[in-house]
């Protein structure tokens, strides 16, 4: 395959930024997009130029490092899948492809295609935790007995790798389903319960405070997460919330 | 965060007063299109009675006050919620596939209900203005001055149009407030979400019927 890739460049925090056109060639399409990736910045270095600054750790989508916003959708076209799991075989010979940072003002862009998402780590920070204490004395687990409906649910807003993916694609840069998911891992379980009424006003606060929008349910977030995680968390966040007024102190 | 004012400036809670004054919104539609459906009848006296209870009824009265106020609420708090939402992100992307992921509706909310908003107020200045506070001489009754403007093309179309917008913000609102009020639920929210698209259908065409109707019968 033959593209034509639209990059955005931008040398650092305070730089201005802009589009800048590449040429590759000859890529399979079996590659996944980070492949195709270091096959361009392997050319780059080769001539001398400047790589493409990207995230990527784990490279079998449960990192959540690779934070790309290509033509238009975050992690690309496909849909359930990170960016190292997206593969060539989405796109035709003779593409065009915009790849962006994901952009949202609480998540400032570092170098090129790389933001700063520790506003997703001070919410966490805020409450997303349980306070349990490790040492020794660890009870069995079969001493608290937790529904399976609950557990299966919990799991699932558990799954959430905190990507960022959710506020890349709202178009308004709202990180409800992320919050929605940490607070409702802990909330149908019995540890989480003794903190629930602090932890989803402090992790609701700190997400006001990191300039996240407000959600309008429009939904797109629950189509471009990788993790498939479901409005639902959303839902349960809220009813939180309305619990956690009506009975804070 | 203890503080009530703390609560009510999180995004939650603004998503909460949106939902709620919705919901009242929604269903003052019913009323008023119930009222508005009775221009239909043969008999011009049974929207007249209406009309005059409408006015002189000191519940509906209080009820004005209150509807005006969910008026405004749903509007400032909406206008203000998409400049933060705007802000939130600076930088636009190059590429938005937005499309893929969401539907119409739910991405123009501001957009149709600025556009129902105008003409609002163009409703509120020939109608409400007229049979609260205007000069009523030059109509026999308040069913005269209803039906009679519905004898121009053009304002039938306007208000035609207006309530194609509404329905296209209410395919989007209804659902949505039952999710900003937490009741989202695998059994009832499909049920929720296919009552909320025949409302939004049904309400609006109901209202554009009456006005057809009567730039029909003005013929």
């Amino acid at each position: 395959m033959n593209l034509t890739l639209q990059i955005w460049r931008q040398n650092g925090p305070n730089d201005a930024g802009r589009m800048v056109e590449y040429k590759v060639s000859d890529i399979s399409e079996h590659m996944s997009f980070l492949e195709m990736m270091d096959v361009l910045n392997e050319e780059l270095v080769a001539k001398g130029d400047d790589p493409v600054a990207f995230d990527h750790d784990c490279r079998e989508g449960i990192c959540g490092m690779c934070s790309m916003f290509i033509n238009g959708e975050a992690h690309g076209p496909d849909r359930g899948v990170t960016t190292c799991q997206l593969h060539m075989r989405m796109f035709n010979d003779g593409d065009t492809i915009y790849i962006e940072p994901f952009r949202a003002k609480a998540f400032p862009v570092i170098k090129d295609l790389i933001v700063d998402r520790s506003s997703f780590d001070r919410i966490q920070h805020a409450g997303g935790y349980v306070s349990v204490n490790t040492s020794g004395n660890t009870q069995d687990a079969n001493s608290l007995p937790v529904p399976k409906a609950d557990a299966d649910k919990a799991f699932d807003a558990a799954t959430c790798i905190g990507c960022g993916a959710c506020v890349a694609t709202c178009k308004n840069s709202s990180a409800m389903l992320f919050v929605g998911a940490k607070v409702s891992q802990y909330a149908l379980l019995p540890q989480g319960k003794v903190e629930a009424v602090e932890r989803v006003k402090n992790m609701v606060h700190q997400m006001d405070l990191e300039g996240f929008g407000n959600c309008t349910n429009t939904g797109a977030c629950e189509i471009e997460c990788p993790k498939g995680i479901s409005l639902s968390n959303i839902a349960r966040m809220n009813r939180e919330f309305f619990v956690s007024a009506l009975a804070g102190e | 965060m203890s503080a009530p004012t703390g609560i009510v400036k999180t995004s939650i809670a603004r998503k909460f007063v949106m939902a709620f004054t919705g919901f009242f919104l929604i269903v003052f539609l019913l009323t008023h299109l119930s009222i508005n459906l009775l221009t239909l009848s043969s008999d011009p006296e049974a929207f007249n009675e209406a009309s005059h209870f409408m006015a002189t009824n000191p519940l509906i009265q209080v009820m004005q006050y209150v509807l005006a106020a969910g008026f405004l609420i749903h509007i400032i708090m909406g206008i203000k919620l998409t400049k933060q939402n705007s802000d939130a992100r600076p930088v636009k992307y190059v590429k938005n596939n937005a499309a893929a992921n969401s539907g119409f509706a739910s991405r123009s909310m501001i957009v149709t209900g600025l556009l129902v908003l105008v003409f609002i107020v163009l409703h509120l200045k020939d109608y409400f203005w007229v049979l609260k506070f205007g000069d009523m001489t030059p109509y026999s009754s308040d069913y005269d001055l209803v039906v009679g403007l519905f004898s121009s093309p053009l304002y039938t179309v306007i208000y035609v149009a207006a309530f194609v917008l509404l329905g296209i913000h209410l395919s989007h609102g209804f659902q949505s407030a039952f999710q900003s009020l937490g009741a989202n639920h695998p059994q009832y929210t499909p049920f929720v979400k296919g009552f909320g698209t025949w409302y939004s259908i049904l309400v609006p065409a109901g209202f554009a019927l009456v006005a057809v109707w009567h730039f029909v019968q003005s013929l």
